[in-house]
This record gives structure tokens, sequence and C-alpha cells, in this order.
């Protein structure tokens, strides 16, 4: 059996696993039928010309983990930004895991998708915002609606300011062979509150996993979300990310995503600007080698006038890893006084890697201003051999540059302990130990 | 120190260096001159290992050693330093941390550790203060947007900082004003010792009157056509490179 028809057959079993009278369950069943029509994307969808999930689907894999699953906490501590205090809603094989876990309802919700689908007292909140900003034509966020049950939920109340940052984290244990998870996260952010939030996807050993997750977030008036997705995953795991940002006035949204590892990786990142004076900064590191594959499909909707979005994504690529850029930024016709930025820079460390980097400007309004600029290059022969001179070990030297490359976007980290973290990842990666945090 | 003999090098198959003598010796300095095109800089560059260069033919000891053999680090971990006639621009780094990387790699290769904070710092402020560096200076991105003259001050105070045995001074003065002229030099002459060595590579003779050379050579068309004492680079300031040209 196809897996598809596996996913459309089992949603039976699905179904006598959660409750049917949710709020969503007409939405699941609908969603189901867009995944029956659609099928996965296959590269004549313009929109997955460089990724291909051929391979990945014609895999069988466990929908539903058999057991639940512990794991001792020193285990995994590494993988939490233990340094610090923070909320964390953990998962482990797509299973909530209490122990590890450190919720809160305590003038905010932190806690979990399932809690808030079989409450009463969420229900409206759950009326008004369960996937209503998503894509309905996109088959893989169907899919995961289709299936929709646990995930994260995040509720930050008016003017209240999460004072701890919210780590979401998903544990794969290689107890199933292969694994398809579709976590779902619920994030709402209401006027004037503000929160930063962590997401990672780590398999703790080499197995099958795939992970297709969907995230709403809802920035509100004036409301700050800070959202870091941490993917240095095994190369054995997957992951699909879909995300989906609805921005009111004077909201500010931030999304850095830094691609370390995995064997293919694809972020669909989607802002929308519904009110004037909107701030919106996706930024990326991807540094990736061996046959890893990361695909950045990015969109920003400049549905109202006044605001400003920043996108800046750096790669670097070596030993027959391909990179994706693909950045869509749509301008309404009534978003006057638009500002859109675009930058995405590649450095091929070697000629087996591949990038593909694709722009795409739609502007319908006319006074803006927008911009964008991909380069593809190698490291510079002359920095190089200027450093050298100066002592500095050819390895090092080109760590140094590509710390040097990616630090645009590691400076607009806000939490020091994470910057450390991502710093100490890179200079692991490139096999340095350098003397200093950039 | 540095004995260079009939050294033949090229670039992309074109020949730039067609015989080039120079003996260097502790506590001397050379000041190199010539026409633009005559192979300064190409010398410069081949000395300190850029990896385009190809030596054809002839030598380079450095302290008794084939330098041929070397990469550009090893030349620079045994104490050779060259201040490019155009630094390259390197943001994301600050000048402090690179130089701290710097000083640490060539410590780490002579199987040193690495420099104590407390030592570093005292040390950057010295060698700032000998150059007129401003504290401020030290935490920008490496030569990103630094002015003409800020990029050689940087130039000299990673000099300072590295203690070189050989300096090679590729165009220092270009892009100077007096004044920075002034201060670079003064930085040059403070480090110059017994031990040390100078090479000044320079199209004029105006760096020459304030970092005074032992002696002069001069290059055309990739050769040394004349050597001499510091009179000659008086000479050639008097007569310009035409007299050398006809006497080739």
């Amino acid at each position: 059996m196809e897996f598809k028809e596996k996913l459309l057959d089992s949603h039976l079993a699905f179904e006598e696993r959660i409750d049917l009278s949710d709020a969503i369950h007409q939405t699941r069943l609908e969603s189901l039928k867009t995944f029956e029509q659609k099928g996965f994307p296959s590269r004549k969808d313009e929109a997955w010309k460089y990724t291909s999930l051929n391979a990945m689907v014609l895999k069988d894999y466990a929908l539903f983990p058999q057991t639940e699953t512990t794991i001792q906490l020193k285990k995994v501590k590494k993988y939490f930004l233990y340094e610090i205090d923070t909320y964390k809603v953990v998962f482990i094989d797509g299973v909530y895991s209490p122990f590890l876990s450190d919720t809160t309802h305590d003038g905010l919700d932190v806690c979990l998708m399932s809690a808030a689908l079989s409450k009463a007292k969420y229900r409206s909140l759950i009326d008004t915002y369960f996937n209503k900003i998503i894509n309905k034509e996109d088959s893989l966020t169907a899919l995961n609606t289709a299936y929709a049950q646990e995930g994260a939920y995040v509720y930050i109340p008016k003017s209240v300011v999460a004072e701890k940052p919210i780590e979401i984290i998903h544990f794969s244990t290689g107890k199933e062979k292969a694994l398809w998870l579709q976590p779902r996260n619920l994030i709402v952010v209401d006027q004037n509150a503000q929160v930063q939030i962590l997401e990672r996807h780590q398999s703790l050993k080499e197995h099958v996993v795939v992970t297709n997750s969907v995230t709403e977030i809802y920035a509100h008036q004036d409301a700050f979300v800070d959202y870091y997705k941490i993917q240095n995953d095994l190369s054995t795991a997957s992951l699909i990310d879909n995300t989906y940002i609805s921005q009111e006035k004077k909201s500010n949204v931030r999304v850095h995503t830094f691609s370390l590892g995995g064997k293919l990786t694809r972020n669909n990142l989607n802002f929308c600007l519904n009110g004037q004076h909107c701030h919106s900064t996706l930024k990326g590191v991807t540094l990736l080698e061996d046959q890893q594959h990361v695909d950045h499909y990015t969109l920003v909707d400049h549905a109202s006038p006044k605001c400003e979005s920043h996108q800046d994504y750096k790669g670097v690529f070596s030993e027959g890893s391909k990179g994706v850029f693909n950045g869509k930024i749509h301008v309404d016709q009534l978003a006057q006084k638009t500002n859109a930025f675009q930058q995405n820079n590649n450095i091929l460390l070697d000629d087996k890697a591949t990038v593909n980097t694709k722009p795409q400007l739609e502007i319908f309004a006319d006074d803006v201003k927008c911009s964008h600029g991909c380069t593809v290059g190698q490291m510079d022969e002359d920095a190089l051999f200027y450093m050298r001179s100066r002592g500095i070990p050819k390895k090092e030297a080109k760590a140094l540059m590509t710390y040097a490359f990616a630090n645009n976007v590691l400076e607009s980290v806000e939490l020091p302990i994470l910057k450390k973290r991502i710093n100490k990842l890179i200079a692991k990666k490139l096999g340095v130990n350098l003397g200093f945090d950039l | 120190m540095l004995t260079i003999e009939n050294l033949h090098a090229q670039v992309e198959g074109k020949q730039i260096l067609n015989g080039i003598d120079l003996d260097v010796k502790a506590g001397e300095v050379h000041a190199i001159m010539g026409p633009n095109g005559s192979g300064k800089s190409t010398l410069s560059s081949v000395i300190a290992g850029h990896q385009d260069y190809e030596v054809t033919k002839g030598n380079m000891l450095f302290q008794g050693e084939d330098l041929a053999k070397l990469s550009p680090e090893e030349r620079a971990h045994k104490g050779i330093f060259l201040s490019f006639q155009y630094p390259v621009e390197i943001p994301g780094v600050s000048v402090t941390n690179f130089i701290k990387t710097s000083i640490n790699a060539s410590r780490k290769a002579k199987g040193m550790e690495d420099m104590t904070a407390n030592l570093m710092l005292k040390k950057i402020r010295e060698k700032s203060s000998l150059l007129e560096i401003d504290s401020r200076f030290l935490s920008r991105s490496l030569n990103e947007g630094f002015s003409g003259g800020e990029k050689k001050r940087n130039e000299i105070f990673q000099m300072a900082m590295l203690e070189p045995k050989l300096s090679i001074l590729d165009e220092t003065d270009s892009g100077l004003d007096i004044d920075a002229l002034k201060i670079v030099a003064n930085g040059v002459n403070k480090l110059r010792s017994n031990d040390n060595a100078i090479i000044v590579i320079t199209h004029y003779q105006r760096l020459l009157e304030y970092i005074v050379p032992d002696f002069v050579h001069v290059i055309f068309d990739g050769k040394t056509v004349k050597s001499g004492t510091k009179d000659l680079a008086i000479e050639l300031e008097e007569k310009g490179y035409d007299w050398i040209k006809e006497m080739v």
C-alpha cells in the first residue's frame, strides 16, 4: 500500500483515539479530503521544483507510536537551554512527556494542544484561531490538520510579557523503525504581549523520522514574538515545517532559523501583515555538509501599508549538500509605503555542493521600497590569504570567515545563552575552537 | 635573515619577477622602489606565500630555511609579516578578536598556551596608544568602513602586536595624509631593533624621510637593477624612474 493510501485509511484508527465532538473535527475531515485530492507535492509543482519528496513518501511509516517512552533528563539535558529557567512543552515520539515538560496556566497558557481542544474554556479561542491563517491549498498543511491533535498551545494575554522563554521540543527515540510525526502548534499573542519561543526537533538515535509540522502564530496589535528554530537533527531525520504568521497593527515578529543538520528540511515560512506599521524579520543560517538538503520557502504578504520586512538568509554548503532559497514578497495594491528587503547569500565550499536561489517580487503598489539580492560564491581567497599571512591556519581562517559571514544573522539573536549555544554548534560543525564568542 | 637569489615568479602563466636579489640582515631597513608594474607588490606576495604566485626559479631563504615549502601561516609563525597595500575587509570580526586569534594561532604553532586575557589587554592598550588608535576603533569590524589611513594604521598595529622578525610594508604610505604618515612611521621606528628587519616597498621617497633605510634597491621589469644607500632614493626622486629605464 502506498503511504498516501495508508494516511487516508488510518484516519479511522485515528478517530478512535480522539474526541470526535471537539471543535475541530469537521476541519480535520475537510482537510483529509483536501489531502486526498492533492496528494503529496511533486517536482512538477513550481513550489517544489528543487525539493523532491518522492523517496520520502515511498517508505512506510508508523503513524501512532506503540508505547509511551520515558527518557532520563540527563540524557537529553543538552538539548534544552538548561542554563536558564524556561517553560517547556516536550514530546517523545509525538506523545507528551509530563516529566520533561514545565507548563503553566499562571497568567498565561503554555500547555498542550490536546488539552486546549478538549476543554470547554478554550473553545472560543480554538474557534477563533485554529486553522484560520493556513494556506488551504497546501496539501501537507491539510495532511497535518487532518491528524491535528497534539502539539503546543500558547496563549499570552493582553499586556503580559512571558518572563521565561518557551521551549517546544520533539524527541524521537528510534523505537519505531520509521516514524511520521505531525505536531500542531497554536500560538496566540494578544495585544501588547511579548514572548520568546524556541522550537527544536531532535532524534536521539539514527532512525527514519519525518516531521510534518504546522504552527500558527497570531501577533496582535503591538505584540512582540521572537521565535527561534534550531534544526540540528541527525542525518536520518527530515522536517517539513509549515509556519503561518498573522500580524496586526504595530506588531513585531522575528523568526530565526538555524539549519545545521538533518536529511531533508523544508521551511515554509509565511507572514501576512494585516495591520499598519508591522515589523517582520526572517533570518536564517544554513550550514550543511554530506547529502543534506535544506529548502527555505518564504512568503511575506504585505497586505497593509507602512510595514517593514527584512529577510536575511546565509548559507554555507559543502560535500554534496543542497540549498534552496525561494523568497516571495507580495505587496498588495493597498500596501503603500512598504519597505521590504531580502538578502540571500551563499558560499559553496566545494564543487559538489549546489544552491538554487530565487527571489520573487510581486508588487502592486507604486510607493514602495523593495530590494532583493542573491549571491552564490566561493570563499573570498584574498581574505583567506590575509588571515593566513597573519598566522591563522587555513581551517580556522575558513571557520572565521564563515562566522563572519553568518554574523549578521547571529547578532540579532536576543537570548544570549542561545547565541552562545549556536556559536558553539557552528564551531563544532566547522571543526574548530574559536577563542571568543562573536 | 632573508636571502633572495635570482628569484623568478609567475602568476597565471605571466612572468612577473625575472631575477630578484636581496640580502636582508637583522637590524636593517631595506627600501624597495620602482615604477608601477615593476613587480614590487608581487615580490611581497611571493615572500608571504600567496598561492597564486608560482616561483619558477631561484630561491628564498628565511633564517636558512627554504620558504617555498612553507604555507603562508607557517611563514607568519616563523616571524614574517606583510602589511598589505590593500588590507581586506572582514565584516563580523572585530579588530580585537582578529588580533587575539592571530596571536594565539602563532603561539599554538610554537606549542605555547594562549596569551592570558590580562596580558593581551595590556599589550593591546600599549600598542594601540603607540599608534594613537582609539579603543572604540578596536571593537569595529576589521577594516570595514575604515578610511585608507585607518586601514594602514591598523596594519602597523597588528605588526606591533605580532612582533615579527621581518616586516614587509607594502606601499604603507599610499592613501596616508602627512599626519597619519608621521604616526605610522613613528610607530614603525619604535618597533625597529637589532633583532628584526624591515623591508619598505614604496613608489615615492616621501616615506623614506621618516623611515630611513640602510639600503635602497630599485626594481624594474621584475629585476633588481640597482642597489645603494638612502642617497639612491633621493637621486631617484630628483631624476625620476626614466633615468633607471634608460639605464637598463
